[in-house]
């Protein structure tokens, strides 16, 4: 069973919605980044999302832009960010590692070649944004080859004949965006994201995460009873292009996922059991 | 005579969409449809009304109406006898669409994607654009039609572009500047995309050139293709056959598209397309996309790019805004790899070498774009010799650029 089916069924075992932060590697330093995936890990995050930074982020908001851009003018390669996860690998060997970006760095590098090298530095995923299904065939093929699971994003305007499609073609966990509009928006509608839930698992038995639109702790606990996983990028981000000099940086990042945890527990396990929670 | 949508419908290839898991608006590897998710349902739905659209008449003939009647069109082919004399080679003809209403080609594209965007029921228009013709013709469009219009455009090109800036907020349009990336066309399509994305039940967005997922870079070269049309008819009433050559500046290449494809299938007319070469190959600093860079996947297509080892999208220089764009038309790229066409490349130098000319000896201010071509058109007749006959598109008019050409004599205006 693959790293991230694992923890997905520990965490429904155990009551809990997976919290998938998202952070841009290389975002402010390829350096800085292995510490912020382990404060990410001491903070509750069940799953690591990795950004590889293209320089025209067309499905991301200007938070994840400018990390892209920042973590491009540290010096940020794909190699670079393999890296990164390969040194993380050496410390922790069951936190799910899914590497989301653009395709281009992977057209450049060669999707065989870069998908082989991800899958031996310790990746567990790869979500490519603007890899939709009908053009991922090259990238399924090396996915399967090398054992990593190629993600997709179902949207609130996938068809049904669409859904069925990538459902059957999809590994790891469906990536379900709650609104119309880039990463870091703000309309959220928890209910009409329950109704898209629905539909959804009506499709498939794969984990199902929610992302894009999830700011805080409040709109994280809203969306927690309804998925599986809640992924939080944008607002992490954010926090990082604020910090990204302070010493404390990681520690700010450990305590955003701790308050993210801490609301999504409270919302699943209801009032009467706070006190368990960490 | 005019030539009717529907004759030019005749000769065009339909690359017809096959969904479901199934590769779409392929030319030969190059093309696709390379989007998030949430815009896919958004493209099929765009697809299905174009098809749809294209084979009714009614559709086809408010096309041609708007064309004639609100465009001006047929523009004329026009002998440049004393460009000729100089260039003392080939017989140039310009292709005149700095003739069409708001002075380039840009509006043929316009005119189509609007009276789709209506008969679609939306009420908002988006577009991206670089010089800022397309803006002009999409704000032009949109005001004749009662469309609620925003266009994006690089902060960089808003300061070299201030006249169209002005020009479209007279029609009524929101322009909002992007300062994200390299603050040019290629951000400025980045953040319309994210807009489309966030808007997409009431908004249209109409894409400037032969770019982008499918299938716009179908459905712009079938809008443009009406220069070709035009071009092949009155090039044969004026010699009593087809030209030997057709040359066009590429940027994303939609007037290229348009002029280049009626003559695809006939084998003797070379076809000749022209990069923004900036200041020299060597000097890094140019957009020859074609010819400098290698293919990847930007903006909706597989097509070639201007990128680093790594995949990254580079900044491209052309003293022409319209050509300052790091990829190109998917149908270029193909064209390119089998050979049908060539592309070559002129510097920032060469072309405003060619502005002047076109100035003194014809009494024309082309635009800088075009001037790429004008660049290539007279160098191509000189390599050819008397006897033969080079048609250049001359894609758009130059007034927008007045302030560029007196900036590089130290005038200011």
């Amino acid at each position: 069973m693959s790293r991230i089916a694992e923890t997905f069924q520990r965490c429904r075992a155990a009551g809990r919605t997976a919290l998938v932060p998202y952070i841009t590697a290389g975002d402010p330093s390829p350096e800085a980044t292995l510490e912020l995936m382990r404060a990410a890990v001491a903070g509750g995050a069940d799953v690591l999302e990795l950004g590889v930074p293209f320089s025209d982020p067309m499905a991301d908001g200007p938070v994840i832009q400018a990390a892209c851009l920042r973590a491009l003018e540290a010096g940020t390669t794909p190699a670079k960010v393999l890296e990164i996860v390969a040194a993380f690998r050496t410390e922790d060997t069951t936190t799910p590692v899914v590497l989301m970006g653009y395709a281009n760095p992977l057209e450049a590098a060669g999707y065989e070649a870069f998908i082989r090298a991800a899958a031996e530095a310790g990746v567990d995923g790869l979500l490519t944004v603007d890899l939709p299904l009908e053009e991922a065939g090259e990238a399924a093929a090396a996915a399967r080859e090398h054992g990593v699971d190629l993600i997709y994003l179902v949207a609130p305007n996938t068809t049904p004949e669409r859904l069925d499609a990538i459902c059957a073609a999809a590994g790891g966990f469906i990536y379900v965006v709650a609104l119309k509009g880039v990463t870091g928006a703000a309309n959220l509608d928890a209910e009409a994201v329950r109704r898209h839930v629905e539909a959804i698992r009506g499709a498939t038995d794969l984990p199902l995460a929610i992302g894009f639109g999830v700011r805080d702790p409040a709109s994280a606990a809203l969306l927690a009873p309804v998925a599986d996983g809640v992924v939080v990028g944008s607002a992490l981000v954010q926090l990082i292009g604020d910090h990204g000099g302070a010493p404390d940086l990681a520690d700010r990042l450990r305590d955003a996922l701790g308050a993210l945890r801490q609301a999504m527990d409270h919302a699943r396990s209801g009032p009467r059991e706070r006190e368990e929670a960490p | 005579m005019p030539a009717t949508v529907e004759s030019q419908r005749r000769a065009m290839p339909v690359e017809g969409p096959v969904e479901g898991g199934t590769p779409v608006g392929r030319f030969g590897r190059f093309g696709g449809r390379f989007v998030s998710e949430t815009l896919m349902g958004p493209l099929e739905a765009l697809t299905a009304a174009y098809e749809e659209a294209r084979r009714d008449p009614a559709f086809q003939a408010e096309i041609d109406r708007d064309l004639r009647e609100f465009v001006g069109r047929p523009t004329p082919l026009y002998l440049a006898e004393r460009l000729t004399r100089r260039a003392g080679g080939a017989r140039i003809y310009l292709k005149r669409e700095d003739l069409a209403h708001t002075g380039a080609h840009k509006i043929n594209n316009t005119v189509g994607q609007a009276i789709l965007a209506a008969r679609m029921g939306k009420t908002r228009i988006i577009a991206e654009t670089g010089a800022g013709q397309h803006g002009v013709a999409t704000a032009t469009v949109a005001a004749r039609l009662g469309l609620e219009c925003v266009v994006y455009m690089g902060a960089e090109d808003v300061r070299r572009q201030a006249p169209n800036v002005y020009r479209m907020k007279l029609l009524g349009a929101e322009v909002r500047p992007v300062e994200s990336g390299t603050r040019t066309l290629k951000d400025a399509l980045n953040e319309a995309m994210r807009d489309w994305v966030a808007n997409v039940d009431d908004t249209f967005y109409i894409i400037g050139s032969v770019a982008g997922p499918h299938p716009y870079p179908t459905m712009v070269r079938d809008f443009q293709r009406v220069i070709g049309v035009e071009a092949r008819e009155q090039i044969q009433a004026a010699e009593g056959r087809l030209p030997d050559a057709v040359v066009a500046c590429v940027g994303g290449g939609s007037n290229a598209m348009g002029i280049f494809h009626p003559f695809l299938d006939d084998e003797g007319v070379a076809l000749y397309g022209v990069e923004a070469g900036g200041e020299g190959l060597d000097s890094g600093r140019h957009a020859a996309t074609l010819t400098a860079g290698r293919p990847g996947v930007l903006h909706g297509s597989r097509t070639y790019l201007m990128e680093d080892e790594h995949g990254q999208i580079i900044g491209t220089h052309s003293i022409s805004a319209g050509l300052d764009y790091p990829g190109v038309g998917p149908e270029h790229s193909w064209l390119k790899e089998t050979g049908r066409a060539q592309y070559r490349v002129i510097t920032d130098a060469e072309a405003l070498e060619a502005f002047h000319e076109l100035c003194r000896y014809e009494g024309i201010i082309p635009a800088l774009e075009s001037a790429h071509a004008v660049a290539g058109a007279v160098r191509l007749a000189r390599e050819l010799g008397p006897s033969k006959v080079v048609v250049a598109n001359l894609s758009g008019r130059g007034d927008k650029d007045i302030q560029t050409v007196a900036a590089q004599e130290g005038i200011q205006l």
